[in-house]
């Protein structure tokens, strides 16, 4: 234990530990639903530090994000004040993947939410080392930090990142620390050990950051941001963003890269076995790409600003744990780089992270009530990812303190779903990212509908202001009315038509057809049929991207609804965390094991566990009727 | 809204007349799409629970004379809608019923979900719980098994084979999704079409096949057994050449026994004939024998043939204990030369109807050997296992699944419908198929993402 004289240091309803992406949504929300939170963190410039690259978005995290602006959180309204360059992606390949994705303002990112944090009404800050937290049979008492000060508390939601038990590999070289050249999490770490949690360890890298002015961009591809700005948050749409977009620039490896990669990879602790840490296939090093696809001669590298006040860039593609000197020499042979000077050294890190699936789909702990994890301590990885989390463990923590029920999405109504269910049901042995082939109803969770789908929740928890609620109901109506005059309008089979159809690349109809009937076809766009429909008003741009993809996609979207209504019927058979699964006869031994160990909170979760078969899913839906039956003739 | 299932509830081959059972909300309206009563009157609600005389019809053929029961919710088995079909005994009526209720809209019932329904519904008292339990392990660990035996061999194959085809092109399609700023090829629409036109091909190939029975093993296992040259290859020849059998070898098969099928009368044998056993210390051929052995135990009917003109050797004693104690029928060969031996010598451990004396070279036996294989099956001592007929009706109805969604895949693709969208029935191909094989896990995508491409930033 740890002599230290504490004191009382104030009484909150939710204490959150770390204040990332993950910390920052929890507490945020946590203060939104009404409850005295406090925030902390070992350092108040590390508040939703982009420690890595600096992006918010992409494929899956751009729907993450787009689902948290939607329940109220604030990822989105942040970054749409910090951008400086923004993309949506896979634009060709159908409206479920298409992905916004845009490049941060680093400080500005930091400046933008400190400031929000600041002012919000039930939200303290404070810098401080948490070192343990304080628990007395199962049930949460408060936080002790490093300087004594005791914060009693009804919840508690730890969001340590990379700090937790955090240790930096840059070669031979190896220290404690946290992200970034931050004071790491030691204590915190011993305190959770001591308590009996099981830590393990996970690993993750970031490149080097070089000087603006040290690069030749003259050989390199130029990539700018889109003409037409689109924002994540649902309250910015119709917005007009007038600056000028900051361009990123593509460049490749040489095999000079390569080859120097190749003579030192016996220095590089991930292949000399220092580093125990498991780390993520999707994000390699540069040392891992260089030896798993030896067959490439070049790889991609993005030149990308850290922000408008600084001239550090960050170099995308090439994280490395080698030693100090071979990074600069092996980033000296990448195209444009020759005479590049360094001003962050690149580097691999270490830290602590427990097994999620000792989690409820709540993100709370399923014997310790009140306790909840989010982010990078789940197994995830990624900014939004971490504030996905965040986001929903708050939500929890503060049902929990008001005495309301779980907040839980499932698989079908959003990536969170998917995120949470995939981290508590089945683990992960990597650092967990979302992709969006992770989600089975992909068709249906689109981007572009987020709102649609989770704003009436987030309302009716209290999160969601009445602007942004009365905003979604507005457009909710104006596409539904929309759809309905569609198939009123009815265009004759005339030569003028026919004429006008074959000038937009599609054939003449036969018979009298629906405007709604024509934007079916593959060719046809909404916008296309405006010449057909005179009495059309304009509506905003996100409505009739809205309308057309409802219309083009009714039939897959119609057959994944039925998917969703089977699966739904499962997820509806709840089981509690109290069930004794040792009563269930004729359960195999692994499910029995694996059961009682991960707990499901439905029919539906537990179906996904690997190991439970069909066969005891039945097993146990029998001895559920069976039970219920019981407790009837109990009454 | 809960699916409509179909099954055989009647053991299969043996008895008089089968039953077709069909539960759920829709059985009834699958259930006239297929059958005509001989009267042509509708079938109404004064029909509940009558016995309705007809033909059970695929378009314009007759597939069977049928009696049908259509049962309304809720006073039946399941509580939900119910139809029972009767139709003639043997395998082929109740396979083709069923098949066709399958095409129509059914699901093949899971093991044991009848009772399971029936439970869940409330039509069983609590008391039966235990039970319910028991029969849908049982038959669940019993179609596994089967399921299991089924597998090895070139159906696997080839649907491991096709499923890899798919799996690149769902791989290559997330991996375009998900890492779209990676330096990638981007999958093209060409590339897919070539690849889904292949897979059309092949499981339209495994379907065309199917009906022959050629990758499908519905048959009973019949193993041929002797000591070289006492005339099993004649027998076998004559055998086929009197049933004028479908004479297929299993393609990429590794093992030294040769597999035919054969048809007597409506009863289908699957025959392996053997690399013959004998205690031998080559290593070689000892895989090949305890190949031979391993297929000796999972045999429903051994013919063993022995030389009766020349004298038993320690061979022939070594067959004999191998099979004493199994289904077995004894043909002692080549009567037209000189005897060495009594058959009394085999009366010691087997019936007299299990005896019969042959020559092959003459024709001598065969249909003795046939008469007497009907009179096994017919009798009851040998059986077609349920379990297998209906592994084999799941399966191709899973190759039929597969090949109606490969199909609309190839449709969207021709009209250039986004990846996202003709990727769902992309999956749903590959989960089909992977019922067969009993493998459908999502993470298979990742790995061949991350292990093909090379991706991350």
């Amino acid at each position: 234990m740890i002599e230290t004289k504490t004191y009382l240091g104030g009484k909150y309803d939710v204490v959150v530990v770390g204040a990332g992406h993950a910390g920052v949504e929890a507490a945020l929300a946590a203060s939104r639903m009404g409850l005295q939170t406090l925030i902390l963190t070992i350092s108040l410039d590390g508040i939703v530090a982009l420690s890595c690259n600096p992006n918010i978005g992409g494929t899956g995290k751009g729907h993450l994000v787009r689902e948290i602006d939607a329940l109220g959180g604030e990822m989105a309204l942040n970054i749409d004040k910090s951008f400086i360059q923004s993309r949506m992606l896979n634009l060709s390949k159908g409206p479920a993947v298409h992905s916004l994705r845009v490049q941060a303002d680093k400080k500005m990112y930091h400046t933008e939410m400190k400031k929000m944090i600041e002012d919000e009404p039930n939200l303290t800050l404070r810098q401080g080392e948490a070192i343990d937290i304080l628990f007395e049979d199962e049930a949460i008492k408060g936080v002790v930090t490093r300087t004594g000060a005791v914060y009693e508390t009804k919840a508690v939601v730890i969001a340590t990142g990379t700090y937790l038990g955090g240790r930096v590999y840059i070669g031979e070289v190896n220290y404690q620390s946290g992200p970034d050249g931050m004071f790491p999490s030691l204590l915190l770490s011993d305190s959770l050990k001591e308590k009996g949690f099981q830590l393990r360890r996970m690993k993750t890298g970031t490149p080097a950051r070089v000087h603006r002015d040290s690069i030749d961009y003259s050989v390199m591809e130029i990539q700018p941001g889109d003409d037409e700005v689109i924002p994540f948050s649902f309250l910015n749409m119709g917005k007009k963003f007038d600056f000028e977009q900051v361009p990123c620039y593509l460049t490749y490896t040489t095999e000079a890269t390569h080859e120097i990669i190749r003579q030192n990879l016996d220095r590089s602790p991930m292949f000399s076995g220092y580093i125990e840490g498991v780390g993520p296939r999707y994000c390699p090093s540069i040392e891992d790409k260089v030896v798993r696809f030896g067959d490439r001669d070049k790889h991609q590298v993005f030149i990308e600003p850290e922000g408008l006040s600084t001239k550090e860039m960050y170099v995308q593609g090439v994280s490395s744990s080698l030693p100090e000197e071979v990074q600069i020499d092996m980033y000296k042979k990448i195209i444009g780089l020759e005479n590049v000077q360094f001003m962050r050294t690149a580097y691999a890190i270490e830290y602590d992270s427990i097994n999620p699936t000792m989690l409820k789909r709540t993100l709370e702990h399923k014997s310790i009530s009140n306790l909840f994890f989010a982010g990078q301590i789940n197994g995830s990885s990624g900014y939004e990812e971490a504030a996905a989390q965040g986001l929903i463990a708050g939500i929890n923590a503060a049902q929990n303190v008001k005495g309301r029920g779980p907040f839980v999405l499932d698989r079908s109504e959003a990536y969170i779903g998917v995120l949470i269910d995939d981290l508590v049901t089945k683990g992960t042995d990597e650092p967990y990212r979302m992709m969006t082939s992770r989600a089975e109803y992909r068709l249906t969770l689109r981007q572009d509908n987020a709102d649609l789908r989770l704003t009436k929740k987030g309302h009716d928890l209290g999160l969601v202001t009445q602007e942004r609620y009365e905003k979604t109901i507005e457009k909710e109506k104006l596409i539904d009315c929309e759809l309905k005059r569609l198939k009123k309008v009815i265009i004759n089979p005339n030569a003028e038509n026919n004429r006008i159809l074959e000038g937009i690349g599609s054939t003449p109809i036969k018979n009298a057809t629906s405007l709604y009937d024509l934007i079916r076809r593959p060719e046809i766009s909404y916008d296309d049929t405006a010449v057909f429909d005179p009495d059309r008003y304009t509506l905003l741009k996100e409505i009739r991207l809205q309308v057309e993809t409802q219309i083009k996609y009714e039939g897959y979207i119609k057959k994944q609804m039925q998917q969703i209504e089977q699966f739904k019927k499962l997820e509806n058979k709840k089981l509690s965390v109290e069930f004794d699964y040792s009563r269930v006869r004729g359960l195999s031994n692994e499910a029995l094991q694996k059961l009682s160990a991960i707990k499901p909170d439905s029919v539906g979760q537990a179906s996904r566990i690997s190991g439970v078969s069909p066969a005891d899913i039945n097993v146990l839906l029998i001895y559920l009727e069976q039970r219920r039956r019981n407790g009837e003739m109990d009454e | 809204m809960s699916e409509t299932i179909a099954a055989i509830s009647t053991a299969v081959g043996e008895a008089g007349i089968g039953i077709v059972r069909m539960s759920g909300r829709e059985s009834l309206d699958i259930a006239k799409r297929i059958f005509v009563r001989t009267n042509h009157n509708e079938i109404d609600e004064k029909d509940n629970k009558r016995l309705l005389y007809g033909h059970i019809m695929d378009g314009d053929t007759i597939v069977d004379e049928v009696l049908v029961a259509f049962m309304n919710e809720p006073y039946t088995y399941t509580r939900e809608n119910m139809v029972e079909i009767y139709c003639h005994g043997g395998i082929i009526p109740v396979k083709k019923t069923l098949e066709l209720l399958l095409r129509k809209g059914a699901r093949l019932a899971d093991p044991g979900e009848f009772t399971k329904r029936a439970f869940l519904n409330g039509r069983l008292d609590l008391s039966q719980a235990e039970a319910v339990i028991d029969i849908i392990k049982s038959k669940t660990e019993k179609s596994y098994d089967v399921s299991l035996n089924q597998l090895e061999g070139s159906l696997s194959r080839e649907v491991e084979e096709i499923r890899r085809v798919l799996l690149g092109m769902i791989a290559h399609i997330e991996v375009s999704i998900d890492f779209p700023e990676d330096d990638i090829e981007e999958v093209t629409y060409d590339e897919l079409i070539r690849d889904g036109k292949q897979v059309r091909e092949r499981i339209e190939k495994l379907l065309a096949t199917s009906g022959r029975g050629k990758i499908l093993r519905d048959g009973l296992n019949t193993v041929i057994l002797g000591k070289p040259n006492v005339g099993k290859s004649s027998l076998l020849n004559a055998v086929l050449r009197e049933n004028r059998a479908i004479v297929t070898d299993v393609p990429g098969t590794t093992r030294d026994i040769i597999e035919e099928y054969v048809n007597i009368d409506g009863i289908p044998l699957r025959i392996m004939d053997t690399a013959g056993i004998r205690q031998t210390e080559d290593l070689v051929e000892k895989i090949g024998v305890d190949r031979a052995k391993e297929t000796l135990e999972k045999a429903d009917l051994i013919i063993a043939i022995f030389d009766i003109s020349r004298s038993l050797s320690e061979e022939d004693h070594h067959i004999i204990d191998l099979i004493k104690e199994k289904k077995t029928i004894v043909l002692l060969n080549k009567t037209d030369l000189p005897r060495e031996y009594d058959e009394a010598l085999f009366r010691e451990y087997f019936d007299a109807n299990q005896i019969i004396s042959t020559s092959m070279v003459k024709g001598v036996g065969i249909d003795e050997l046939e008469n007497a294989i009907r009179a096994m099956f017919y009798g009851g001592d040998i059986q077609l296992d349920s379990e297998m007929i209906i592994t084999n009706i799941r399966h191709k109805n899973q190759l039929e699944k597969a090949m109606e969604n490969i199909g609309s895949v190839l449709g969207d693709l021709s009209q250039q419908i986004p990846l996202d969208c003709l990727e769902v029935d992309l999956r749903s191909c590959w989960e089909n198929l992977g019922e067969i094989t009993g493998e459908s896990i999502t993470e298979d995508i990742l790995d061949k993402i991350f292990s093909e491409f090379c991706i991350g930033k």
